[in-house]
C-alpha cells in the first residue's frame, strides 16, 4: 500500500474550507451584518447622536472598565488556579477542577441573584462589609465581582493545557544552569504562558463586556452609575427603539472586535518569537 | 419556554389560545382560565386549552409584535398595546372600543409596602420623598409598573402643589431617595422583601398584597410588612385586546373574544378581586370593600391626555426622567 504523505490534500481542504465559511455565515456574518443593516436606519448623524448621549458614554466607561478590572483579577488568579491544578497533587483536585466549569453551565441569571444574595447589606458576607463601609451589591464593586465569576473559567482552560505541555524538566534545567526561582518564571516559564494567558483573559474580558444577566441584580441599574451598556440595549428595546438599540450594539461590536483583534495581532506576535 | 414545548405537542382535538399577559397576572389568569374552558365546554361542547405567557409587560409586547402568535394580549398599559398597533397593525386601531370600559375589565393601584410597625412614619407620598428614606422602585425606563409609581407620584404632587415644575422636583426628590432600580416589579419586592434594602417600595396594590400575604405564611401569620394607602394615586389600567390579525387567522376570533367577555362577568370579575386587581364591576367591588379601602384616584387621560403622550413626555429618551439623572449628577 502506498503511503499518502500528503495528509491533507487539496480536495479535502476545499471542503473543509466551504463548510467553515458556510458555518460562520449563517451563525456569525448574516446576524451580524443584520445588525448593521437595522442600525444603518439612524443614518450616521443618528448614530453620532446615540454615541454622544451622556448615559450611553458613562455605560460604556463602566462596561470596559469593569470587564478590564474583572478580567485583570481572572488574569492573576486564573493563572495561580491553573498552576495549583496542574503542578500539586492534593486530595479533592477532580473536584476542585470541576468546580471551574461552574460558571460556564449555571445560567447567568442565578449566578447573579446568588451573588446579589450574598453581597447585599444583609447577606452574608454584605453584612459583615457593610459596618465597615464596604458596600459591594448596587455598586460598580459588585459589578466587577460577577464579571470575575463569570470570566474565570476561560483563563483556567486556557492556561491549563499549556502549563500540562511544559515539561518538568524545563524548570529543573533551568535551575541547574543557575537560574532562581524568579529567573525561572519570567524568562523561562512566562514566555511560553505568555500567549495562551493573554487569549483566556481576552476572552474573560469580552465576555464581561457583554455580559447581562449576572450583572443586572446585582448592579442596581441607576443610570449614570451602575447602568451597564447591555442594559440600555434593553432599556432602548422596551421602548421600542430598534435603530437605537442596534446602534449601541454595534458600537460594542466595533469596539470589541478591534479589541480582540488588537489582542489576537500582539498574541500571534509574541508566539512567532517564540516559535 | 413552556410556548416552545407546547408547540412541540402534537396538535390534539383541543382548541388552543394563547394569552400573553405581563408578571403579576400568573396566578389570576390560572383560575381564570381554569372557568372559562369549563364554561367553553358546557355552552359549545368544545374543550379548549389555554396557554399563558408570562414577563415584563414591555418584552411581551414586544414578542407579539415580532411574532408570537397571542390570540389575545392582557397586558399593563395601554401604551404596550399602542405599540402592537403602530408596529405591524396585529391589533385593530378602535381596540379600547371592543371592550366596555375602554378594554380594561381590572384596574389596580400603587399603595406603599413599609416595614413592620412603619418605623419612617410614611403615611403619604409626602413622606416618600423625605431625606433619609429609602424608596424601592424599578426602573421606568425598562418596566411598566416603575411607570405607573412615576406617574402615581407626579400626579400627586402636580394635584398638590399645582405646577408641572413642582411635581418635577417632587419625582426628582423621590428618585434621590433610589438606591437600587430594578428592571421589573418583581425584581423590586425581591430587593425590599428579602434583601431588606430600603424603608418604602412602591408596589401595586396585589403585588404588595401578595408580598404580605407570603411573609405572613412564612412567619405564622405575623407579618413583617404593612401595606400603607396614600391619599390619593393612580389609576393603573390593564387593558385587554383580540389580537385580530392572528386570531382570524387561526380561526380562534369568536373564542378569543368570548374569553376576554367572561373576565366582566360576575364571576370574572369575582375572581379578579380574589386575586387583589380592582374589579369594574361597582357590585363586586362593594361586597369586596373590605380588601380595597377607599382611595382617591386619578387617571393619566386626566394628567397628560393619553399613555402616549405620557410616554413621550416622561419616558422617552430626553424626557423628564432622563433629565432627573443627568441633573442630579451636576
Amino acid at each position: 500500500m502506498k503511503l499518502n504523505l500528503r495528509p491533507y490534500s487539496k480536495t479535502t481542504f476545499g471542503l473543509s474550507l466551504g463548510m467553515t465559511v458556510f458555518y460562520l455565515s449563517f451563525l456569525v456574518i448574516v446576524p451580524l451584518s443584520a445588525l448593521f443593516l437595522k442600525s444603518a436606519n439612524l443614518g450616521w448623524s443618528g448614530l453620532l447622536e446615540v454615541f454622544s448621549e451622556d448615559r450611553i458614554q458613562k455605560a460604556l466607561w463602566l462596561s470596559f472598565s469593569a470587564g478590564g478590572a474583572a478580567a485583570a483579577i481572572n488574569l492573576v488568579v486564573g493563572f495561580l488556579f491553573a498552576w495549583v491544578l496542574v503542578r500539586y497533587e492534593f486530595p479533592g483536585k477532580k473536584i476542585l477542577d470541576t468546580l471551574v466549569d461552574l460558571p460556564f453551565t449555571l445560567p447567568t441569571a442565578v449566578a447573579g441573584i446568588a451573588l446579589t444574595a450574598i453581597y447585599s447589606p444583609n447577606g452574608w458576607i454584605g453584612k459583615y462589609l457593610d459596618p465597615l463601609g464596604i458596600k459591594v451589591a448596587y455598586t460598580p464593586l459588585g459589578i466587577v465581582i460577577a464579571l470575575v465569576f463569570i470570566g474565570f473559567p476561560f483563563v483556567v482552560r486556557t492556561v491549563q493545557p499549556v502549563l500540562e505541555e511544559l515539561p518538568k524538566e524545563l524548570e529543573e534545567s533551568a535551575y541547574c544552569l543557575g537560574a532562581n526561582r524568579l529567573q525561572t518564571f519570567t524568562r523561562v516559564l512566562f514566555p511560553e504562558i505568555w500567549p495562551s494567558l493573554l487569549a483566556g483573559t481576552s476572552m474573560a474580558f469580552a465576555r464581561g463586556i457583554g455580559e447581562y444577566g449576572s450583572v443586572v441584580f446585582i448592579s442596581g441599574n441607576l443610570p449614570g452609575k451602575t447602568e451597564i451598556l447591555p442594559l440600555l440595549i434593553v432599556t432602548k428595546l422596551e421602548q421600542y427603539e430598534y435603530a437605537k438599540a442596534t446602534g449601541i450594539a454595534l458600537l460594542m461590536l466595533v469596539l470589541s472586535f478591534s479589541i480582540m483583534l488588537a489582542i489576537n495581532f500582539f498574541q500571534s506576535r509574541s508566539s512567532r518569537r517564540l516559535g | 419556554m413552556t410556548l416552545v414545548l407546547a408547540s412541540l405537542v402534537p396538535i390534539s382535538a383541543e382548541e388552543p389560545l394563547l394569552n400573553v399577559s405581563f408578571d403579576p397576572t400568573r396566578e389570576l389568569y390560572e383560575d381564570v382560565n381554569k372557568q372559562f374552558i369549563e364554561g367553553w365546554k358546557k355552552k359549545t361542547g368544545r374543550s379548549l386549552q389555554i396557554q399563558q405567557s408570562h414577563g415584563g409587560s414591555g418584552k411581551q409586547a414586544r414578542a407579539v409584535i415580532d411574532g408570537l402568535e397571542a390570540d389575545v394580549v392582557t397586558l399593563a398599559l395601554a401604551y404596550d398595546i399602542d405599540s402592537i398597533v403602530d408596529h405591524g397593525g396585529l391589533v385593530s386601531k378602535d381596540w379600547e372600543k371592543a371592550f366596555p370600559h375602554h378594554s380594561v375589565p381590572y384596574y389596580s393601584t400603587v399603595v406603599f409596602l413599609v416595614r413592620k410597625g412603619n418605623p419612617k412614619g410614611i403615611k403619604d407620598w409626602n413622606d416618600v420623598v423625605k431625606p433619609g428614606v429609602g424608596v424601592i422602585t424599578p426602573n421606568p425606563k425598562t418596566s411598566g409598573g416603575a411607570r405607573w409609581n412615576y406617574l402615581a407620584a407626579w400626579g400627586f404632587a402636580k394635584k398638590k402643589y399645582g405646577s408641572e415644575e413642582k411635581a418635577k422636583e417632587f419625582v426628582k426628590a423621590l428618585y434621590r431617595n433610589t438606591s437600587v432600580l430594578d428592571t421589573g416589579a418583581r425584581g423590586s419586592t425581591t430587593t425590599f422583601v428579602q434583601r431588606g434594602i430600603g424603608d418604602v417600595l412602591l408596589a401595586w396594590e396585589n403585588e404588595a398584597e401578595l408580598a404580605l400575604s407570603e411573609s405572613k405564611k412564612a412567619n405564622g401569620g405575623n407579618s413583617q410588612f404593612e401595606v400603607i394607602y396614600p391619599t390619593s394615586s393612580i389609576l393603573a389600567e390593564t387593558p385587554v385586546a383580540i389580537v385580530e390579525k392572528v386570531a382570524r387567522k387561526k380561526g380562534t376570533w369568536e373564542v378569543a373574544k368570548a374569553y376576554l367577555e367572561f373576565l366582566y362577568t360576575k364571576e370574572g370579575q369575582q375572581t379578579i378581586a380574589k386575586h387583589f386587581f380592582r374589579p369594574i364591576d361597582e357590585a363586586v367591588l362593594k361586597s369586596n370593600s373590605s380588601k380595597f379601602p377607599k382611595v382617591k384616584l386619578f387617571d393619566v387621560r386626566e394628567l397628560e391626555g393619553s399613555w402616549k403622550t405620557a410616554h413621550k413626555k416622561h419616558f422617552a429618551d430626553g424626557g423628564i426622567f432622563d433629565g432627573i439623572y443627568s441633573e442630579a449628577k451636576k
